[in-house]
């Protein structure tokens, strides 16, 4: 080595003591990655990180939420040369997930001065930044505040046996959860991020641009050649409107569980006509364990959770309203049996007296009536109203008439008790 | 894409004084050829040096410029490249490299130069501001990926230093008399090319501190508001009070040369912005070790643009040339000054413009 160039090296001692231009500062650097780490906490309230393994739960290693989740993990333990890193494999894995560019756009400018936000781009339209935050804070919470593991959702009351999972849509959260059946118990499969419609949710209207809220089932599947390019790798038409929303003069058709354009990973949290939008590969994924005709697919506001004694203690108390019915219809005494139907009930056209006066009738010419109920399932309905949506094959059989059939009624509690509001064939 | 290159002050020569007479001679007249835009024969003077000395780190650090002068950037790239291989302890030839490929729209490749530079020496002040570019570019790009816009449209011109010359480590030379070109004003194509860089679209916007905008808005909107035959009034007035920003500017610096803390430090007003936010006490404290530190401290200012001037406040951007014994920084720098007791003060300094 020259002589000339020996200097530089020994001259440490001065360098950090050394006039700097003070805005690069390796410690200025660290001060606005700190800043951006405080953002991201913000963002979801400061909440405590989960512990990767909960977090991660049942999803592969490398997933890009995952990735995604360990990204904003680094940020806020304030790893940063860790976050880029894991952002930037996960864009070489899906160039297409907009989220992902944004922040490593951030992580990027935040070396240079500080944020205020999350997405940082200096040109563009405010809108699709708007947007983008809104993914982001929608994937950090759902990371952050999983559903705790000994939670099920309300809705889930008894399922079919052969229904064999069950998918609960929260839109507020942008987030779809799959459940199997367990012996009539929900067990957490797995959680996707979903986009849900533009103007939110209840849909009353043929293109009112929301998504409904209620319980549905998946009706048919329509492959990726039968769409355009728009629907991604596959749609899943769900039963809307259902009878409950045509009982409330709902209108609109057409929604659906489907996937992303092929260039598009995913779609912000409020995007779709009503429809709700998972990404390609979590679509292909929940497709293995559809049924069609069967699968449930409730769709709520906001998923209410229960633990498991409290949802054995809601199951077991509308168990014993149902079967209460069911005796009081084979006891023969009229006003016992229909006062399990509400003042508001409402079938084929006729309302609770017309009703009354039907069964009043047919009651008259029984001499006995055995009611067998078999294929139960119990799915209460998302909102403030509490209704049960009761499906079961029904074994009827008296003196002068038997016969089996698939029967739907909803039950709604009202006063403290739970009574019918409406009935008929399923 | 063009890179408009933030020169640093030419002091060609000084760096080479401790040199043998022979090589200070050769490399002198080189560079000097090179400053008079002479190419050619900068070139041609140059191979002929280095065929006697292939491995000679300066003589191929001028080369590598006079290349990146011809715009032959990949040649420019391959001499800085294998220079860096050489001798990875130096900071500059990877800083060259950096700018080089940013000129070619690399900036990952900048990045990772860049980043090497730093850790060869980590406080080069040039790497991190080059650094800093590079990030907002490369963010700039990441933005436009997340919100579907077209990169090739934003033309975005990055400015960064192409240093100039490498320092020689401790025994620099003690500047004296001989010194005869001090913060001689660049060729006058440069400045067209910095400001055609720093008008530069929206790209360019970004790196600018933020609160200068609203500010010069204000500025804009105050002298809007004034009736316009006092404006015409007032016109002398303000050409009189930008020369007194120009003295008071200098005069700081001169404090700062001098490393007298109190009449540097009375330069700052009251209501003065420390940079991080930190309470004025500690920063007083922070800047009066950093002041005291160096044996040395030679502070030069050029180049200056008065923006926003309303007679109460001003901003004023020059370019600042720091000399030390240990560092030696070359940057922007733009100074928010208010007019308190007759005397302009400094309310806010940040590096950039």
């Amino acid at each position: 080595m020259r002589p000339l160039f020996k200097g530089r090296d020994s001259t440490p001692a001065s360098a950090p003591d050394a006039e700097k231009r003070e805005g690069s500062h390796p410690l200025f650097l660290l001060l606005n990655l700190r800043t951006l780490a405080l953002i991201v906490a913000a963002l979801t309230l400061a909440l405590p990180l989960p512990s990767l393994a909960k977090a991660a739960r049942t999803e592969s290693q490398t997933s890009p939420e995952v990735l995604l989740n360990r990204a904003f993990e680094d940020i806020a333990r304030q790893r940063f040369a860790a976050a880029l890193g894991n952002i930037e494999a996960l864009i070489r894995a899906r160039p297409d997930f907009r989220l992902a560019h944004l922040i490593k756009g951030d992580l990027l400018l935040a070396k240079v001065h500080p944020l205020a936000t999350v997405g940082n781009a200096p040109r563009g339209p405010a809108e699709r930044i708007v947007d983008l935050r809104e993914e982001a804070v929608a994937r950090l919470r759902a990371y952050r505040e999983p559903p705790a593991s000994d939670h099920v959702p309300r809705y889930l009351l008894q399922m079919l046996p052969e229904q064999k999972y069950a998918i609960v849509v929260d839109t507020g959260r942008s987030r779809l959860y799959l459940f199997q059946n367990n012996a009539g118990q929900p067990h957490y499969v797995g959680d996707y991020y979903i986009s849900s419609g533009k103007r939110g949710a209840l849909k009353a209207r043929e293109g009112d641009q929301k998504t409904p809220i209620g319980v549905y089932h998946v009706t048919s599947s329509l492959p990726r050649k039968k769409l355009s390019d728009f629907y991604g790798n596959g749609a899943f038409p769900i039963n809307y409107p259902n009878e409950w929303d045509r009982r409330h003069g709902r209108k609109g058709h057409g929604i659906w569980l489907h996937g992303t354009p092929s260039d598009t990973y995913s779609r912000p949290p409020r995007a779709s006509d009503g429809c709700v939008v998972l990404s390609n590969p979590d679509l292909d994924a929940l497709a293995k364990h559809l049924q069609i005709g069967l699968t449930p697919v409730i769709i709520s506001e906001g998923v209410e959770w229960l633990s498991i004694d409290e949802w054995n203690t809601e199951r077991k108390s509308f168990q014993q309203a149902l079967d209460s019915w069911r005796t009081d219809w084979e006891s023969r005494d009229a006003d016992r049996y229909l006062n399990h139907y509400s003042p508001s009930f409402a079938a084929n056209g006729q309302d609770r007296d017309a009703w009354g006066r039907h069964k009043r009738q047919v009651n008259a010419g029984k001499n006995w009536v055995k009611v067998g109920l078999t294929n139960l399932s119990l799915f209460r309905t998302p909102g403030k109203e509490e209704v049960v949506v009761v499906t079961f094959d029904q074994d009827y059989r008296s003196n002068n008439l038997s016969n089996v059939m698939k029967k739907r009624q909803y039950w709604l509690r009202e006063g403290g008790r739970w009574r019918i509001i409406y009935e008929g064939a399923a | 894409m063009r890179v408009a290159l933030r020169l640093l002050a030419l002091i060609f020569g000084l760096a080479f004084t401790a040199f043998s007479h022979a090589q200070s001679d050769d490399l002198q007249d080189i560079s000097r050829l090179l400053k008079q835009g002479q190419h050619v024969q900068a070139l041609e003077r140059v191979n002929q040096y280095l065929a006697t000395k292939p491995r000679d780190a300066q003589g191929r650090f001028l080369k590598g410029l006079i290349l990146a002068e011809q715009n032959k950037v990949p040649d420019a790239i391959d001499v800085f490249s294998k220079l860096s291989q050489d001798y990875p302890e130096l900071p500059e030839p990877y800083n060259n490299l950096a700018v080089l490929h940013a000129a070619q729209g690399q900036y990952e490749k900048a990045r990772q130069s860049l980043e090497m530079s730093i850790r060869t020496h980590p406080s080069y002040a040039t790497a991190y501001e080059n650094l800093g570019d590079v990030y907002t570019k490369l963010a700039s790009q990441a933005y436009d990926k997340a919100l579907q816009l077209d990169s090739t449209n934003s033309a975005a011109q990055t400015k960064l230093s192409l240093v100039r010359e490498m320092i020689s480590g401790t025994n620099r030379p003690v500047r004296s008399a001989t010194r005869t070109e001090p913060a001689k004003a660049p060729e006058p194509a440069k400045p067209a090319v910095v400001a055609a860089a720093q008008k530069a679209g929206p790209a360019a916007a970004p790196s600018a501190p933020e609160p200068k905008a609203p500010a010069q808005a204000a500025a804009e909107a105050r002298s809007a508001a004034v009736p316009e035959t006092k404006a015409a009034a007032k016109a002398p007035e303000k050409t009189a009070s930008s020369d007194e920003i120009l003295k008071a500017v200098r005069a700081w610096a001169h404090a700062w040369s001098k490393k007298d803390l109190t009449t540097y430090l009375a330069f700052y007003a009251r209501e003065f912005k420390t940079p991080n936010g930190e309470p004025r006490a500690e920063w007083e404290k922070a800047r009066r070790q950093r002041i005291s530190a160096p044996k040395r401290i030679e502070v030069e200012v050029d180049g200056f643009r008065v923006g926003a001037n309303d007679g109460r406040s001003a901003t004023i951007s020059f370019r600042q040339h720091y000399r030390s014994d240990s560092l030696k920084v070359d940057s922007n720098k733009t100074l928010v000054m208010v007019h308190t007791d007759g005397k302009w003060l400094i309310q806010q300094e940040r590096v950039g413009n």
